[in-house]
C-alpha cells in the first residue's frame, strides 16, 4: 500500500531576465528612485515595455508515492533543475504549492560545501553537516564513507591536493550515505569516469531498493530507464508527458529529433542538403512492396528512401543507419560496403534497401542517412531523419527472441554438441570429421 | 514472444522496487508545505535549533580555514590589536597628547581596541559571508541565517585570544579586577548581537548591491573614528550625549569602565545603546529573512 509522499500542485516559477539581472548598484537604485515619477509621466502616453520575465515552470502538477523512483527528463532549459530547486526549498515558487512528507536531501552538485583548505576528514564532516546529517551520524558512517571513496591514505591531506577523481569520489561517498526519506538527485552522475558512474548507479539502485523515494534528473536515458519506474517529461517549464520511464523516454526521443514518424524534416537546419539531389521521404515496405508503417523482425521487407534529382542519370552512394532509443548505432547498410554504386535514372524515384530476413530486434529506431556522389562528396545528409518501428516477428522460426536489452541485431547461428574425439584437430584422421558443416541449418522458409 | 534468459549481470533487479522497510508510516512524518511566501514572517526558531550542528560546523570551518597554512596561526589574533595599540599610543598618546581619563594610554586604548577589533572583523566577515558561500546558497537548503551567524561566531575565538593581552596589561599596570568585570560577558553578548545585526544588514544588501563589499571596510573605518576607541567620550564635553546614538559608543565606554574601574559605568548611555542595538538586530533579522527567498535567484 503506497502513500503519497510528494504532492505538487500547479507549481510555477517565474524569473526576471534581461537588463535588470545585472548586479544592482546602490547609486542606480537611488537615481531610479528619484527619477521614477518622471519616467512614469513620460511613459503615460506610450505602450508598456515588453515582459522581461520567463516562466521556468508553469502549472506543473504530479504526485509521487513512497518508495517510487521517478525520472525527470527534458531538454536543457526545460525546468528540471528549477523543479528540484523548488522542491529543495532553495528557491521559492511564484505560484502553486508543494507538500512533502519526510526529510528531504538534495544532491544538486557533488561536493557542496567542500573547502579546499580543509582535509578530507574535515570535509566529510562539513559536507555531511551541510547536507543535513548530524555529527553522530557522520561519525558512525565515517569508515564506510572512506571505504566507498577509496581514499583511506589521503584522508588527512587537504582536499585541494586531491585529483579530480578522488574529489568526486569523496564527495559522492558522503552524499551516498545520506538517509533521507526523499532524495533529489540532479545529474550528479555526469561527472567521473565510467567505473565511478557504475558505482554511483549501483548505489542509487541500493538507495531505491531500501524504499526511499528518489527523484532523478538525468540526460542519460539508459540510466533513467534502468533506475526509474516512472518518468516525467518537462518541456519549456511544462509537464508534457507522465508515464512509465520507458514510455516517457521513447516519447522524448521521438520528438527531440525527427518530426512525425517516417517523415523527413526537409527544412531541418541540421541537414546538409544539395539543390541537385535530395531525399524526399522514408518508408518501410513489406514483402509485397506495399508501404507499411512498421517492418517485422525476420520478415522479408525493405526500407525505401524517396529521392528527387535534377541531374540524371547520376551515380551515387547511399547509406543509412539505424540507431536504437539508447543511442546505440545498431545497423549500417551502405551501397559502398556492398561494393557498387547506385544509379538514379529518373528525376524521382525510390532507393530501396531490401532484407531477406530483417535481423533487427523489435523496437523503435531512428534513421540517419547519407547520400553521396560517386566521388564521396556529400549530397544530402540528415541525422534523426525519421523513426522506424520494427515489429515483433519470428526470426528463428522457433517463436522466440532474446529478451529486451540483450542486443539489437540478430545473427544466424546454430548449436551442436560434438564428441571430444574431434578436438584437438590434429588428432582427427578423417577429413570429413575435421570440417563440420558451418552453414546454418535451413530455416522454415518465408519464401512464398 | 517468450524471452530468453538474461545471462548478463544487471545492476537493478527488474522486480518492482519499494519493499516496505521498517521505516515509520508516511503519515507519521512531518509534512512540509512549500508555497510562495508573502509579507513579513516570523523567524522559525525550531528550524534554527534543528540546524544548530550546522552552525557549529560553519563556525569551525571559518576558524580552521583562517589559520590554515599560516606560520603564526592564532598569534595573528594578538598581533593586530597589539600593534594597533602600539601605534596609537605613539601617535595619539605621546605625540598628540590625547587625554585618557586618568589611566595610562596604552591600556586605555587597548580596552577599547579589544572589543572593537572583534566587532569590525565580525561585521566584515558576516557582510561578505553570504556572497562567499554562493555555491552553498544555490545548491543546498538550510536556514541562511546561519551563514552570517557563523562568521560572527568565528570571530569570538580571536576575541578570547586577544583578551590575554588585556590581562597582561592589567597585571603590568597593576589594575585589580573589580566587581564590574562581571559585566564583561554581558557586554560581549551584546556586542555579538550587534555584530550579527549589522552583519545581517550588510550581508543581505550585499547580495543585491555589490557596492557593499567595497563599502564595508570604509564604513567600519569611519565608524571607528566616531567611536571613543582612541579618545575618551569626555573629549566631547557637552556633546557627550551624542555618543549615545552610536551603539558601539556606549558599549566601548562600558567595556573600559568595567575592566579598568576608573569611572562608574554610564548606565544611561549603555541602556540607550542596548535599545538601538536591539532595533538594529531585529531590523537586520527581518530584512535578511525578507531578502533570503531571493538569494538563490539573484546571487
Amino acid at each position: 500500500m503506497s502513500e503519497t509522499v510528494i504532492t505538487v500542485e500547479n507549481l510555477s516559477k517565474q524569473y526576471r531576465i534581461g537588463v535588470r539581472e545585472r548586479y544592482g548598484c546602490l547609486r542606480e537604485s537611488i537615481v531610479k528612485g528619484i527619477t521614477a515619477p518622471f519616467q512614469r509621466l513620460r511613459r503615460l502616453g506610450q505602450k508598456p515595455p515588453p515582459e522581461e520575465t520567463i516562466w521556468a515552470l508553469k502549472d506543473v502538477s504530479f504526485e509521487v508515492q513512497k518508495g517510487e523512483v521517478l525520472g525527470i527528463i527534458g531538454r536543457n532549459g526545460a525546468g528540471k533543475t528549477t523543479l528540484l530547486k523548488v522542491l529543495s526549498r532553495i528557491t521559492e515558487p511564484t505560484e502553486g504549492e508543494v507538500r512533502i512528507r519526510g526529510r528531504v536531501a538534495s544532491l544538486l552538485e557533488v561536493g557542496t560545501g567542500f573547502h579546499p583548505e580543509l582535509t578530507g576528514r574535515e570535509n566529510i564532516f562539513l559536507n555531511g553537516a551541510v547536507l543535513g546529517m548530524t555529527r553522530k551520524e557522520i561519525q558512525r558512517k565515517f569508515d564506510e564513507i572512506v571505504a566507498f571513496a577509496e581514499v583511506e591514505k589521503f584522508i588527512d591531506t587537504p582536499v585541494k591536493r586531491y585529483s579530480s577523481g578522488m574529489y568526486v569520489r569523496l564527495a559522492f561517498a558522503v552524499a551516498a550515505h545520506l538517509e533521507p526519506e526523499v532524495l533529489l538527485v540532479d545529474e550528479v552522475l555526469a561527472v567521473g569516469d565510467a567505473e565511478f558512474q557504475k558505482k554511483c548507479l549501483g548505489k542509487m539502485g541500493d538507495v531505491a531498493r531500501e524504499g526511499r523515494t528518489v527523484l532523478f534528473v538525468s540526460h542519460n536515458m539508459a540510466a533513467t530507464v534502468k533506475l526509474c519506474a516512472r518518468g516525467l517529461l518537462l518541456s519549456s517549464g511544462r509537464l508534457v508527458k507522465e508515464g512509465s520511464s520507458r514510455e516517457t523516454v521513447d516519447f522524448y526521443l521521438g520528438t527531440s529529433g525527427g518530426r512525425t514518424a517516417l517523415n523527413v524534416a526537409l527544412d531541418s537546419p541540421e541537414r546538409s542538403r544539395g539543390r541537385l539531389v535530395y531525399i524526399t521521404g522514408v518508408c518501410g515496405l513489406d514483402g509485397s512492396h506495399n508501404e507499411t508503417t512498421g517492418i517485422t523482425t525476420g520478415s522479408r521487407c525493405a526500407v525505401a528512401f524517396g529521392f528527387a534529382t535534377e541531374a540524371f542519370p547520376l551515380q551515387v552512394r547511399f547509406a543509412f543507419g539505424l540507431i536504437d532509443s539508447m543511442g546505440e548505432y545498431c545497423l549500417h547498410c551502405g551501397s559502398f560496403t556492398l561494393g557498387h554504386n547506385l544509379c538514379l535514372h529518373s528525376s524521382r524515384g525510390w532507393i530501396v534497401c531490401r532484407f531477406a530476413r530483417l535481423p533487427l530486434m523489435p523496437g523503435t529506431y531512428s534513421v540517419n542517412f547519407m547520400l553521396q556522389d560517386a566521388g564521396g562528396g556529400v549530397l544530402d545528409y540528415l541525422k534523426n531523419a525519421a523513426r522506424l518501428t520494427v515489429r515483433d516477428g519470428d526470426y528463428y522460426g522457433s517463436g522466440r527472441l532474446p529478451g529486451a536489452g540483450m542486443g539489437n541485431v540478430l545473427a544466424d547461428y546454430d548449436y551442436s554438441v560434438i564428441p571430444d574425439s574431434l578436438l584437438p584437430r590434429e588428432r582427427c584422421a578423417k577429413k570429413e570429421e575435421r570440417e563440420w558443416e558451418w552453414l546454418p541449418r535451413q530455416h522454415i522458409s518465408n519464401e512464398k | 514472444m517468450p524471452t530468453d534468459v538474461d545471462v548478463s549481470e544487471s545492476i537493478i533487479e527488474s522486480q518492482p522496487l519499494g519493499q516496505e522497510p521498517a521505516a515509520p508510516s508516511v503519515s507519521l512524518l512531518p509534512e512540509m508545505v512549500i508555497r510562495p511566501r508573502r509579507g513579513w514572517f516570523a523567524i522559525d526558531l525550531n528550524e534554527l535549533w534543528q540546524y544548530r550542528e550546522l552552525l557549529y560546523f560553519l563556525t569551525w570551518r571559518d576558524i580552521k580555514v583562517r589559520y590554515k597554512q599560516t606560520v603564526l596561526g592564532a598569534l595573528w589574533a594578538i598581533i593586530q590589536p597589539a600593534l594597533n595599540m602600539v601605534v596609537f599610543t605613539l601617535f595619539f598618546g605621546r605625540l598628540a597628547k590625547m587625554p585618557s581619563d586618568g589611566v595610562p594610554y596604552p591600556i586605555f586604548v587597548y580596552a577599547g581596541l579589544l572589543p572593537w577589533t572583534y566587532f569590525s572583523h565580525a561585521v566584515t566577515q558576516a557582510g561578505n559571508s553570504v556572497i562567499g558561500d554562493k555555491n552553498l546558497i544555490t545548491k543546498v537548503y538550510f536556514p541562511r541565517l546561519l551563514i552570517p551567524m557563523g562568521a560572527a561566531t568565528a570571530g569570538l575565538m580571536d576575541f578570547v585570544i586577544a583578551m590575554t593581552v588585556l590581562g597582561g596589561l592589567m597585571v603590568y599596570y597593576g589594575f585589580v579586577p573589580s566587581v564590574g568585570l562581571m559585566l564583561f560577558p554581558v557586554l560581549a553578548l551584546v556586542t555579538y548581537i550587534l555584530a550579527i545585526g549589522v552583519g545581517l544588514w550588510f550581508a543581505a544588501l550585499n547580495v543585491k548591491y555589490r557596492d557593499v563589499t567595497y563599502a564595508i571596510p570604509f564604513v567600519v573605518q569611519l565608524w571607528m573614528f566616531c567611536t571613543p576607541v582612541i579618545y575618551p567620550t569626555t573629549l566631547l564635553k557637552k556633546y557627550a550625549w551624542v555618543m549615545a546614538l552610536n551603539p558601539m559608543g556606549g558599549l566601548i565606554e562600558a567595556y573600559r569602565a568595567c575592566t579598568l574601574g576608573h569611572m562608574p559605568i554610564a548606565w544611561a548611555s549603555l541602556s540607550i545603546s542596548c535599545v538601538i542595538i536591539l532595533a538594529v538586530f531585529m531590523g537586520g533579522l527581518i530584512y535578511f529573512r525578507r531578502m533570503e527567498t531571493h538569494f538563490a535567484d539573484v546571487i
